[in-house]
């Protein structure tokens, strides 16, 4: 593999347990700086388990138990020092399903910036309108501002949720299949956008669609009942996969 | 066959019109007599005069500020405990024996008689607790109320809590905010409708409590000062005065007021949830 790339983060034999069940078994993943990192795999595979890892969201869940070490910017993200709350600063994440709080526009995208201390009002407003901009939906909403953000359509809804997580200016952003709510035309707006990120963030994309994958990242990992089974440049993956299983899903045989 | 159902249907249709019919006949009867019993006697110095002869004769100024200074200070007091307690039990801790000993506790105190309310109140507040409370007082008849409706108030905030959806947490949580920042930025506000359906409950039963009051809150028909004033409130005084003056002209008269404080709270409350969630969704 490539290691003129800087890297982001290297994950080296996680497992994760719910209760008995293992969720993921030994994953080792390097993923490349200013890189758009996609994680295919039919449902239940562990790719989205694996990127709720990366910012610790699986601490929410009791029962969770998880082995391994991942080192983001070289530091442990598990050590007892590291502040979850400064992590998830620093690794932003969009969902699946749009969920914009509802409270207005701005308030949305102005959230992060004021849970992490932010008061002065034309910073605040300096910062919203930036970020709107670089989820291109400032053109869109920049006249109501003000207006509940549940009143946008669903792909609206999902730029704004992108932009809500870019005002934290974060250095990673993780998106679990984010376009699988939305429909055709705003599916390709959000990967035009997811494109034009990657000069600024490390990003690691779930997701169901092979196409999608194929699209717009650099790198694939696909994984299968817990274990990645190949990881590498999307173009290889696509066209010349290594394990019999790669060749067999992104072909259509399962999944 | 065909005929024998059709019967069976109208039967059935003629029967639940006639429940829904009766159920509202009775309550425009109830009111209606109330009302019209006592409406001649409310007038402006009824309402803004001092009781005379123990409430046979004169106004019921006292009465109304005395309700109006109970509410209020039972609710100041129960509204972020009941409040607090849902956040804890829907935020900050998973099913465990602990929650479900709560919620079991709950839920039978939500099922005893007010007047052993009373009783305990009594005891304990106006007894032991006097020299804090100053005996029979308004902060006794509080607690006790408070004690009454917590279980009221936990619910339907919990409830309300509930239903907010878990990806506004998720969301705010991915983007490194506390928990108490999730909570009282996203989680309080989404659920604040739900949470005023059930203060509005609450007010509603500590306006209409009148046994655990006669043994808590003292009775006296002076203008209250202090919360270690004793006091009463309107059903408590449509009480003793139709038991112990007769004079039912009056007891009739303050039944009129009160039916009137709690149409005017439920639709004043009803009006304040409008507005605030109109403003937010």
């Amino acid at each position: 593999m490539d290691i003129s790339i800087k890297s982001k983060i290297i994950t080296s034999n996680v497992n994760l347990f719910y209760g008995d069940f293992q969720a993921l078994k030994g994953i080792n993943m390097d993923i490349k700086e200013n890189q758009i990192t996609a994680l295919i795999g039919p449902s239940g595979c562990g790719k989205s388990t694996f990127l709720r890892i990366l910012n610790r969201m699986n601490d929410l869940i009791p029962s969770v138990r998880i082995e391994g070490d991942i080192l983001m910017d070289g530091k442990n993200i598990f050590d007892k020092d590291v502040d979850v709350v400064e992590l998830r600063k620093k690794v932003g994440m969009v969902f699946q399903a749009p969920n914009p709080f509802p409270m207005s526009i701005f308030d949305n995208v102005a959230y992060g910036p004021r849970v992490h201390g932010l008061k002065d009002k034309k910073k605040l407003a300096d910062s919203v309108e930036k970020s709107l901009k670089q989820a291109v939906l400032w053109d869109e909403v920049k006249d109501k501002l003000h207006k509940s953000a549940l009143s946008l359509s669903g792909g609206q809804q999902q730029r704004l949720c992108i932009a809500r997580v870019v005002a934290v200016e974060p250095n990673v952003l993780l998106m679990d299949e984010p376009t699988s709510a939305l429909d055709p035309i705003s599916t390709l707006k959000i990967e035009e956008l997811i494109r034009e990120l990657k000069n600024d963030y490390t990003i690691v994309i779930v997701t169901h669609n092979m196409q999608q994958a194929a699209r717009i990242s650099d790198k694939t990992g696909f994984f299968l009942t817990g274990d990645l089974i190949e990881y590498d440049e999307t173009t290889k993956i696509f066209s010349n996969p290594v394990d019999k299983r790669t060749e067999d899903y992104i072909s259509g045989r399962f999944g | 066959m065909h005929n024998k159902q059709k019967i069976l249907e109208s039967l059935i249709k003629g029967f639940i019109w006639f429940s829904a019919i009766g159920t509202v006949m009775i309550l425009l009867a109830i009111m209606g007599y109330i009302v019209i019993k006592g409406i001649g006697f409310v007038n402006f110095e009824f309402l803004t005069s001092t009781p005379k002869r123990m409430g046979a004769e004169g106004g019921i100024f006292p009465i109304i500020v005395g309700t109006f200074y109970f509410v209020t200070l039972t609710m100041a007091i129960a509204t972020p405990i009941g409040v607090g307690a849902a956040i804890y039990l829907s935020e900050y801790t998973r099913d465990n024996l602990l929650t479900r000993t709560i919620r079991f506790t709950t839920e039978l105190l939500a099922g005893v008689p007010s007047i052993i309310f009373g009783l305990f109140g009594y005891a304990f507040f106006v007894i032991l607790l006097k020299e804090y409370t100053g005996g029979w007082s308004l902060i006794s008849g509080a607690l006790t109320a408070t004690c009454m409706i917590l279980p009221i108030l936990i619910r339907a905030s919990e409830e309300a809590l509930k239903t907010v959806p878990k990806s506004y947490r998720e969301g705010s949580f991915a983007l490194g905010a506390t928990k108490w920042q999730t909570v009282y930025k996203v989680v309080l506000p989404t659920a604040i409708p739900g949470i005023l359906t059930g203060i509005i409950l609450s007010i509603g039963r500590a306006v209409g409590e009148t046994a655990a009051l006669l043994l808590t809150l003292g009775g006296s028909l002076l203008l209250a000062t202090s919360m270690y004033h004793g006091t009463r409130t309107l059903p408590m005084h449509l009480y003793m005065v139709a038991m112990e003056t007769g004079n039912m002209d009056q007891a009739f008269a303050t039944g009129v007021v009160l039916l009137f404080v709690l149409l005017f709270i439920n639709l004043g409350a009803g009006y304040i949830v409008k507005k605030i969630f109109v403003k937010n969704i």
